[in-house]
Order: C-alpha cells, then structure tokens, then sequence
C-alpha cells in the first residue's frame, strides 16, 4: 500500500481564520487580496495539486532518485511533468512581488502551501524553495537592472534559483570559504572553486539555472568580513532575456544520500565562471543574512510537512492493522483481533504526532504572519515587535519543528511496526527524508547558540519581551478562568520556570561562555515548549468558545480540547527535567578531557 | 454560442461519508465539500468548447445553499464567464432543478447546456433527461465525446454495448461520463480573477419555479459491512461453495 497525503484543510483554515486574528491587516497590501475566501480557495486548490499531482511521484521519486551523465542531471519519471503543472498553474509567484509577477499574497499563505508541498514530496520542494531563496537575494540586495534581468523568471518558475555557500571544508563556518572572484574590466567577477552539497544545482526541470555564490575578492579581508555575494547564471543571459552562452560552472557530480533522493545535492564547479556581484563587496555574509530567517522558518516548515504526513499514515494504519485484544476486553469481538487503535501505547504515539503537529501549525503561521507584519505594516512599532518575534522563534521553529518532525516521523514508523521498516509502506522514506532538515540551513546546535547567544541579549533583552509581553498577557486574561485553568495554570507554571532559567542562565554567561553552549540546546528545547504551551493553550481558548456557543462541528473542537490536554498534560511537563539539566551546568559536559574520548 | 453548465455542491468524492446517528442522512457539518465530479468534467469540456472557438461566453449556474458560490468561484476559476446563484436552502430534487435550468435556459438561451451525468450525493442521474424533456430539446447522456459541427454536434455515449456515436440538433442537452476529459487543475492566477467576475443571485421565485414535492427521504443507512471474501482453487470448489451458502 502506497502512502497517501490529505491536505490539512480544516486544521489550515482553523488556525487561519480563528486562532489568527487577520481582520485588522486587510487594508495591507498583501492581504487586501487574501480575503478569506481567496484564500481558502487557495488552500483548496494548492492542496489539490499536492495531492494529485506531487504525491503519487514521492515514492517512485525516492526509489529512483536523481541521475547523473557528463555534468547533467536527470530528475526521476514524472518530476519534469509536475513540475511544469507547478509552474503553469502560477504557484512558483504565490508570494512574490507583484511588480516582477508575483501574485503577492502573504508569506503566511506562502507557509501553507511550503507544508502542503513538503509533506507530499519532500524532494520536490526543494527545488521552490531553493528557487525562492535565490529569488529574495536579488530581490533585496540586487540592483534594478539585475531585478529586470532575474526576477520574473525565477517568480514564474521558468528559471530555478541556487544557494552555493558549502565548501569542502566549511559548512557552519562560512568565514573559511576561498572560492575566488576576481574583478574584470567591465565590471563583472570571474568566479572560481568549487562548492559542494548544493541542492537544485543541476536538473533537468528549467532552461536555466540562477546561482547564488558566495566567494572572496582577492585581497578582502580574512573571515566573514571578506565574503561577497554574486549571481552566476548557468546561461548567460541575452538583453532579451533569453538564454544565451553556456556560463564556466557545472555539476562534477551528485551525492547518493540517506533521504530527498530526488532532489539533487550537487558539486558545482567554478571555472573562470562569469559573475556579477549583488549588493556591496563584502557584504555578502549580511546580504544572506536577510534571508536568513524565512529560509530557516521553511525549514521548520518542512519538517512540520513530513511530520504531518507521517502522522496521516499511521492514523490510517491503526485502524486497520489488527493485533492482540484492548485491555479491558475486546472492542471488536467478531474480529479476529482489535486495531492497534484501541492500545494506550499506540494512542501515546499519535497523540504526540498530533499534539506537535497542531500546535506546530499555528504557532508557525502565527510566525508567518508576524513575517508579513515585519515587511508590510505602515506602523514602526507593530514592524519592529513583529520582527522580535520572527527573530526570537526562527531558531526555535528551524530546530524544534526539524528535532520533532523526524521524532514524528519515527514514532510512525514504529506505529507501523514491522511494516514500518519495511521499503513498501513508504513510512521509512517519512524517517530519511526529513533527516537533512536537523543538519541543514546551520544546524540545530548552530540554532541553539544562535537564540541564547543572539537572540535573548539581543536589544538589551528587548526581543525577548516580544514573546514575554503577550503570553504574559494571556495568562493574565485568563486567571480565574475555570475552563481554562487546565490549560493557563501548567502554562504559567512552565512559563515562570522559562523565566527564571533565563535570569539564571544570564548570569552564568557572564562568567564563562561555555556554560550558555552546554545550555544551548536543551534552553531551546525548554523555550519551544513554552511557546507551544501557549498556542495549546490559545487554541483551547478558542475551541471553549466555539463549543460554549454551539457552532457546530462539535467533534472538531473537542478533539481540539484533546490534543491541548495532552500537551499541557504529557509533553510540556518534559520542561522541568530540561530545567534540571540546564542548572547542572557545563560541569559535566565538559568533564572529560578530549584525549579521554 | 452561450454554454451553461451546470455544477452542484456535493461531500468531496475523498471523504469517507458517516452517517447521523438518527438516519436522518449523512455528515456534512465540517465536512469537505467540492464541486460534484461530473460537473466538473462538464464545465472542463466546456471550456475546451469556448478554446477551440466553438463558443464566446459560459455560463456556470449552482442550485442551492450560500456557500455553494464556493463551488461557482471554483467554476469561474477554470475558465466560466460568469455564474448564476439560484439561493435555495432545502436539498434540491431533480425535477426541481431541472426546472431552474430550464428557467435559465429560457433567459440565457444557450446553444448547449452541459450537467454531469449524475451528482455523487444522491446518485439520482435524472436531472439532464428532464431537463430536455421540458426544454423539448435533445439530449446526448453519458458522453464520452463531444464534437461540434456547425448547428449539430456528435456525442459518443457510453451505454452497456459498448460505445455508441449519436448526432444531435443544438441547442441540446449534454451529461458528462467519467471519461469525457481530465479535468484542468486551477491556475493561480485564475483563482484571484475569479473574485472579479460577476455572479447573479436569484431565487426560484424570481425564476417562477415551484420546488417539486415528489421524494421524501425517510432513513439513511450506513450499508451493510462487507464479509471477507474467500479465494477458492477450482470451478468445483466454487460450486460446492456457492451450494453451501444457499446460493444455487
Ligand atoms: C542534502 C544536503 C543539501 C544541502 N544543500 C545545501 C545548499 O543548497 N547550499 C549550501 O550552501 N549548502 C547545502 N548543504 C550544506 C549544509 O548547509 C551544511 O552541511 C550544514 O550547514 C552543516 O555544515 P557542515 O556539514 O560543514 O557541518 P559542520 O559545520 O562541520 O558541523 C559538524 C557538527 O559540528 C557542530 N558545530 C559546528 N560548529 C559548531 C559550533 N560553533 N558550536 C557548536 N557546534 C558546532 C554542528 O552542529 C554539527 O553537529 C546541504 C547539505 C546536505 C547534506
């Protein structure tokens, strides 16, 4: 049995058009056109697509993977075909400009449609996403006549786009890179080295391929003080706009990986390659700096995607796999045996499938709107509190979400049992497939040091009141609230320890750096719980409400009530041993000598 | 010439339908609700109908609750013109509906009107077939293919023989088989234009319609569940099997 992928439209339209509030944004440019129906039909038909379309090649993709042939490469049966239903249907511009034609909805739409792409086939979301990473370089940094010259076809999906930073010796520490740009007379680079692991950096998918490359200009300053950015086509590109000369770069060769075998992880080439620089040189680290943070957002993203899928399958599957009785006397005497349902231990695993991937949802399109808020608000202050929350909650989701999208996918599997590792059921390829997500755009110990050694100091602890200020908020409005103390009262208490970690973590840091890197990872983990104890707990919020006024789809909310319970009850608790851990300290990390190893 | 196609709010073909515990029918409250298949084969053909410049304007037309513009939104995302939105909140009845279309067909005088052959909620398949009766056109069901030739048009019709090729007259009555066309996926784009063409509300009185009493529906029932089957080695197995059971 293949696997099978429902786009979550009701939990998508639940966190949209309930649990956010977007009715105050409609006069903002992007969401004057996103009326609710807009975008449920949206969701409708992008979900459409995922299903229909990029779903039944996520397998077959896996099981034939990418093929490589003097320095070009061919993509599995049926992803050319896909992809250009993609791209004729307008998606590759769902939130681009509209001025390069874009239909410029809001990122939030965008991060709908990421999950939905994601969780039908990992690989092929690649290949978007990298594009609309190369997209917002230019977009931000490039100059107007680069804009004229890249941007439409990367908006419409006629160009794919690249982000070459790896090389074979440095992958989180960029400072190291030597790929060369040297200065020509008419004002273009002339880049060489090489750079590997870079995903889309060859297909057969699109008649050209923009890269984005970070390399040194002799003589620029050692580190990442010394690092520009440029754009370097595969084809030169004709005043026309069309395709013209083969550029100096090609794909040596591709990796054979664990997962996202379809997606093309290349070593790229640079001989004499003409390139032109975007922005100032130098600058380039910041230029990517930027995008930094919806490139790692759509990493948690992806994540969320795989995890949700996961979790559909194995859902399916316990219904129907019959073994061995419910332990208080069978639920399905004329049956041979129950469905794995009915066992406390399988109802563990989906709960905590589903308690992360509901919650993951909203507090990742709330993020998403925040994004949005940060780019188009007329507003300053609403700007600059919209952008401490994306700031503070993109270490948090990259890591968080990519940590428990492979703990959701392997909890699947093992909801599969035997057949789980079994290639057929297509829930082990869930497992490889979401891997990568852990590893790539900066790993997830590269995100932890990032939020306690960035983010928390950042502005003098400023940023940190924009997630302080409105659960505080929320706690407050609820005190008292008998239906809800379930939920506010594990919340508060979990909240109030975050605190205080942080207050003693500040202090520690002070003293030696090494205690906040032994910190690092479990702080993350202990802040993402807070912060999905609060998304529970505003979504039973909702649910309460909607059951107090009989609106209907009863099951929905209470269900909704559920999975808040048993995140408040069974997976925020997780936070007081994470608090232990932290205040033992780097002591016995850091015990042994490295010899001792 | 005008097309008008018509499309019906129906429990998406995806969702495994429950039924209310009092039988007094199926599960729609939070349910996904999507344009009935059928139709949405018919409006398909019919664009390609306008694109091969067989035709200038499609007309969309529901029957039936509020949120079924979601379904017309949907139609003037493919490609329909416009729509038109008769608003009627009981579940609508085949002579009835056939009644609004003819209504509509009277006003708009389309040279063709494509239905599905049936709707997937209640599988009554009647609606076309009265429809031309009233009309006091042809009808060409079940197509499996549709060819335009000046005032006429051949239809292949999928029947229990096989395939059979029948000439009509216009304006006439065409129902969508399965295997008429694929379906386009909706553009993007598209979608956002939708927002901007026109629909046209109206009712069944404005229309002159009286809603058919006919059918009541008294209970509804999951079906029974199915016995597992058995696999048997021979002819004779399958004999004595089939005896055993009462069955001959
Ligand atoms: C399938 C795939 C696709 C990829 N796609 C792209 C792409 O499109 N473009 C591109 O440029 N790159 C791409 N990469 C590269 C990827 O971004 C890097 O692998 C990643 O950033 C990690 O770098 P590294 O492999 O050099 O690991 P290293 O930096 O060597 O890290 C090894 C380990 O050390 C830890 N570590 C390193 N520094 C620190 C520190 N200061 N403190 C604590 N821990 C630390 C890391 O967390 C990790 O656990 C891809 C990689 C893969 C496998």
């Amino acid at each position: 049995m293949p696997t099978t992928y429902t786009a979550p439209l009701r939990d998508l339209k639940f966190v949209i058009h309930e649990f956010l509030d977007l009715a105050p944004y409609s006069e903002l440019p992007a969401f004057s056109e996103a009326s609710p129906d807009i975008i449920d039909a949206i969701l409708e038909e992008g979900g459409k697509l995922c299903e229909q379309v990029l779903h039944p090649i996520n397998m077959s993709g896996d099981e034939e993977g990418c093929s490589w042939n003097n320095h070009e490469v061919t993509t599995p049966k049926g992803f050319r075909e896909a992809y250009q239903t993609y791209v004729e249907g307008g998606w590759s511009g769902l939130t681009s400009d509209p001025e390069y034609g874009g239909q410029g909805l809001p990122h939030l739409v965008g991060l709908c449609m990421s999950e939905m792409i994601s969780a039908a086939n990992t690989s092929f979301g690649m290949y978007p996403g990298l594009s609309h990473g190369a997209w917002a370089a230019i977009h931000n940094h490039g100059s107007q006549e680069q804009k004229d010259k890249y941007l439409p076809k990367l908006t419409s999906g006629e160009w794919t786009g690249t982000m070459n930073l790896t090389e074979p010796h440095c992958g989180t520490d960029l400072g190291l890179i030597r790929t060369k740009a040297e200065p020509q007379d008419d004002g273009s680079y002339r880049i060489s080295g090489t750079k590997i692991w870079i995903s889309a950096g060859e297909h057969d998918m699109a008649e050209n391929i923009i890269h984005l490359v970070l390399a040194r200009i002799p003589g620029a300053p050692e580190g990442t003080k010394g690092i520009s950015l440029f754009i370097v086509p595969k084809y030169m590109v004709n005043d026309d706009g069309s395709p013209g000369e083969r550029n100096g770069v090609r794909c040596e060769s591709i990796e054979k990986k664990m997962g996202i075998k379809a997606s093309a992880t290349c070593e790229m080439g640079f001989d004499k390659a003409t390139g032109f620089l975007v922005g100032e040189e130098n600058k380039g680290l910041r230029c990517m700096f930027t995008m930094m943070n919806a490139a790692r957002l759509g990493t948690g993203i992806q994540a969320l995607g795989v995890g949700s899928v996961a979790y559909q399958n194995a859902v399916a599957f316990a219904h129907e796999r019959l073994q061995m009785r419910a332990l208080n006397g069978p639920q399905y005497p004329d049956k041979p045996a129950d469905p794995i349902m009915v066992h406390p231990d399988v109802r563990r695993m989906l709960m905590t499938c589903r308690a992360f991937v509901e919650g993951a949802r909203a507090l990742a399109l709330y993020t998403g709107l925040q994004l949005d808020l940060e780019h188009m608000h007329p507003d300053q202050a609403v700007r600059e509190k919209a952008g401490d929350w994306v700031a503070l909650m993109t270490p948090i989701i990259k890591a968080y979400f990519t940590d428990m999208g492979s703990e959701t996918a392997n909890l699947a599997m093992q909801v599969f049992g035997g057949s789980g590792y079994i290639r057929e059921t297509g829930v082990e390829q869930f497992v490889r497939d979401v891997r990568i997500t852990q590893i790539y755009e900066g790993t997830n110990g590269v995100q932890a040091l990032d939020l306690v050694g960035r983010k928390l100091p950042s502005k003098g602890g400023e940023t940190l009141n924009a997630f302080i200020e409105p659960v505080k908020a929320f706690i407050d409005e609820h005190q008292g609230d008998s239906d809800m103390a379930e939920f506010v009262e594990p919340l508060s208490e979990a909240f109030d320890g975050l605190q205080q970690t942080i207050h003693w973590l500040f202090g520690k840091m002070m003293e030696d750096r090494e205690e906040a890197g032994a910190a690092s990872s479990d702080f993350l983990r202990l802040f993402a719980l807070v912060a999905m104890g609060y998304v529970w707990a505003r979504q039973a919020a909702i649910a309460h409400a909607r059951l107090k006024d009989n609106s209907g789809e009863q099951g929905f909310y209470e269900s909704k009530l559920a999975t808040a319970r048993f995140f408040m009850t069974r997976m925020l608790p997780d936070s007081a041993g994470l608090m232990q851990r932290i205040r033992a300290g780097a002591g016995p990390v850091m015990g042994l000598d490295a010899e001792a190893f | 010439m005008k097309l008008m196609v018509s499309v019906k709010r129906v429990v998406d073909y995806n969702v495994r339908i429950q039924v209310k515990p009092d039988g007094s029918g199926v599960v729609t409250d939070g349910v996904k609700m999507s344009m009935n298949p059928f139709d949405e084969i018919a409006m398909e053909e019919a664009l390609r109908i306008k694109e091969a410049g067989n035709a200038e304007e499609i007309i969309a037309v529901t029957i039936g609750e509020q949120k079924a513009q979601e379904q017309l939104r949907t139609a003037l995302a493919m490609g329909a013109d416009r729509a038109i939105h008769v608003e009627v909140d009981e579940d609508i009845q085949p002579l009835t509906a056939a009644r609004v279309l003819k209504a509509l067909a009277d006003k708009e005088q389309p040279g063709m009107v494509l239905l599905g052959k049936q709707a997937i909620d209640d599988d009554q398949g009647q609606t076309g077939q009265m429809l031309a009766a009233l009309w006091d056109r042809p009808q060409a069901t079940f197509a499996s293919k549709v060819d335009l030739d000046g005032q006429k048009a051949k239809v292949t019709r999928e029947v229990d023989a096989g395939l059979e090729t029948i000439e009509v007259d216009l304006p006439a009555v065409v129902t969508t088989d399965l295997r008429l066309n694929e379906p386009r996926y909706v553009k993007l784009p598209d979608i956002m234009k939708a927002k901007k063409k026109p629909i046209d509300t109206t009712s069944l009185a404005d229309l002159g319609v009286e809603a058919a009493p006919g059918l009541k529906v008294t209970n509804t029932a999951p079906p029974p569940e199915r016995q597992g089957g058995k696999k048997v080695e021979s002819v004779d197995e399958l004999v004595s099997e089939l005896k055993n059971r009462g069955l001959i």
